[in-house]
């Protein structure tokens, strides 16, 4: 366990050297000169000079990748052009509404997408199998701005629904205080319910158009998964012993499937940081997408390199924690 | 006519193939026959060919240029004069989404050219080799597959200048890895058989082995990946033209156009709607296409 333990560590130590490798590379190779981009084209002669060897840009690129490295560990990713400060205090400003849409997007994929396929994998090849594949086929086939936008159009514009783009109506904008920046617990912690039916409305559409593909993923795994455990022996020896159903299902089939359906879920979580960059900005939502794309817009390199990073690290954290948990759940990897 | 198709059915079908290009067309025209009893994967190869000739006869098919501006009737309702209405410069909606199909299929032609050999040749050698090469070329692997494909596209692509060909070379690079894990995957079991120790028996090079005979053999789980992945291109070729960093203004990209329709949109909605039913559209041929070809190349697997 322990070597294995290493082992693992050893792996993520490496990926994340590569992932900051990759960043790395994808800075030098932008045809803006940082240097002029700090000094301005006008400086005296001389300046130019001075600011390189400020910026490091004289060293060699080990010298300068172990200086970057350094930095991306301690949380230094240099000060936004943008908002003209340090990058990572943007992140963390902005991280939480993305956690918030995106954690309320996993519920309802989770909660419709596991049951659906189930039902889906039990009644094969009827309507519920169908509608199950017809959303399988959605979550490939349908680029998720486009949902995000027709979406507004119908529910907000034309039906008058939910809540318009951000994350509240102007009335009710700063009145309650910030704590978690999770701004349905905020209004929780502060007992305003006005405030948080408000907010709700406006989160309900985005987390829905993104809910969709994660659901749409999850179902069609959910109902791969089960339909591999009905077709076992162990099922039709239940089945023979004169169980109902719904134990045999509910009992026996889904407890195997639920290791997997873990893991599947905790890599949907991180293909929604995707969806959100795309969902964030039709929806002008203020996470950590609308930064990285309102970066990329302005051409600043420190908050799309920051960013990615963040994006990057997560993703791994993902990874990592389904392979923990897998490991920690089924007992033969033991 | 029907005894030259009746030959060619027996040359088809002879038990006995007389040659290694014979008995491939063979394999091929049993997959078709599976391919042809699906429905589905026909519906989606159909949506392919059709798009396919939309974009080749595009001057014919479209009613004005793509290009030609007319601000005394620009946001005009779909009418007869203009199919699907025009945009914010006057331009003829319809039009541009026949030019449109020109664009998004040259973007997932030039990425699977980027993205299969590459794929192919990593995760042959990675295969084949094993030992340090195999880690060294799966950990590489790995640190791209640590990024979601969207962000380190929108990355590469801001940090080479937002243009449609940094576009195709960024979601090509990000495109590989899945690939190069499956052809590995593929070689791995390949490299096991008798045949193989055969030709290292007899003294074939490790070269001659990878590029003759694993190789070929990986194509057609590499073939169906390939063609679900074209869906996924479109829809992430959209999404960077949707940001504004793939195809510029006023190249009739569909991603870019939704982009652009997204200010009308709670008043000339359709601007921004129909682009995005074309990606659906597309997306969906592939995808379907896709499935039936694994099905009909890979009887193995069953969902």
């Amino acid at each position: 366990m322990l070597r294995k333990l290493a082992g693992l560590s050893g792996s993520i130590v490496l990926t994340v050297l590569g992932l900051l490798a990759v960043t790395f590379v994808i800075g030098r190779v932008v045809p803006i000169d940082p240097v002029l981009s700090v000094i301005g084209e006008n400086a005296p002669p001389g300046a130019y000079e001075r600011a390189r060897a400020d910026l490091g840009l004289d060293q060699p690129l080990h010298v300068q990748f172990g200086r970057f490295v350094k930095k991306a560990v301690t949380g230094d990713f240099g000060v936004s052009v943008l908002t003209a400060r340090p990058v990572i205090d943007d992140l963390k400003r902005v991280f939480p509404a993305t956690i918030e849409l995106a954690s309320l997007a996993t519920l309802i994929g989770v909660l419709l997408g596991v049951p659906l396929g189930i039902v889906a994998a039990v009644r094969h090849q009827t309507w519920v199998d169908h509608l199950a594949r017809i959303l399988a086929l959605i979550g490939h086939s349908v680029p998720v701005f486009w949902i995000g936008l027709m979406g507004l159009l119908v529910f907000y514009a034309e039906l008058g629904w939910v809540g318009g783009p951000g994350r509240q109506s102007i009335a009710f904008l700063d009145i309650v205080p910030v704590r978690t920046g999770m701004i349905l617990l905020d209004c929780l912690i502060d007992g305003d319910f006005e405030s948080l039916a408000d907010a709700f409305r406006h989160i309900v559409l985005p987390a829905s158009v993104l809910g969709l593909f994660s659901l749409a993923y999850i179902c069609r795994m959910t109902r791969s998964f089960m339909i591999e455990q009905l077709s076992k022996e162990y099922i039709t020896a239940a089945r023979i012993k004169g169980l109902s159903e719904w134990r045999v299902v509910m009992g026996h089939a889904l407890r195997n499937i639920a290791v997997p359906l873990v893991t599947v879920i905790a890599l949907s979580y991180g293909y929604l940081l995707e969806g959100s960059v795309l969902t964030e900005t039709v929806f002008a939502w203020p996470g950590l997408g609308n930064y990285l794309t309102d970066s990329l817009l302005r051409s600043d390199m420190n908050g799309v390199l920051g960013g990615t990073i963040v994006i990057g690290a997560i993703f791994i954290g993902l990874n990592l924690l389904s392979d923990i948990l897998y490991r920690l759940l089924d007992p033969r990897t033991r | 006519m029907s005894g030259a198709a009746s030959t060619l059915r027996d040359y088809l079908t002879t038990p006995t193939p007389r040659s290694r290009r014979h008995a491939a067309l063979q394999r091929a025209w049993l997959a078709w026959r599976r391919l042809r009893n699906n429905p589905t994967a026909m519906a989606g190869l159909g949506i392919i060919v059709l798009i396919v000739l939309v974009a080749a006869f595009a001057p014919w098919i479209a009613t004005h240029s793509p290009f030609e501006q007319n601000l005394n009737n620009r946001l005009a309702p779909p009418s007869a004069a203009h199919w699907l209405g025009t945009d914010e410069f006057g331009r003829d909606v319809y039009s541009r989404l026949v030019y449109g199909s020109r664009v998004a299929l040259r973007i997932i032609g030039l990425v699977t050219v980027i993205t299969g050999p590459i794929g192919l040749l990593i995760g042959a050698i990675a295969g084949y080799a094993g030992g340090w090469v195999d880690a060294a070329l799966m950990r590489i692997t790995d640190i791209f597959l640590a990024f979601p494909r969207l962000i380190l596209a929108l990355a590469l692509t801001s940090a080479l200048g937002p243009n449609i060909d940094n576009a195709i070379l960024a979601i090509g690079i990000t495109g590989w890895p899945p690939l190069a894990r499956l052809a590995r995957a593929e070689t791995l079991t390949i490299r096991a058989s008798d045949f193989i120790a055969a030709a290292r028996v007899i003294g074939a090079s490790a070269t001659r082995i990878v590029v003759g005979h694993v190789m070929p053999l990986c194509m057609p789980s590499l073939i169906v990946r390939l063609t679900l992945d074209m869906a996924g291109v479109i829809l992430i070729a959209a999404g960077l033209g949707f940001l504004g960093l793939g195809a510029q203004p006023p190249q009739p990209e569909w991603g870019a156009m939704i982009a652009a329709g997204r200010k009308f949109v709670f008043d000339q909605w359709w601007i921004a709607a129909i682009p995005g039913i074309a990606i659906c559209v597309l997306s969906l041929g592939f995808n379907l296409f896709g499935d039936g070809l694994r099905d009909a190349l890979d009887p193995k697997t069953h969902s």
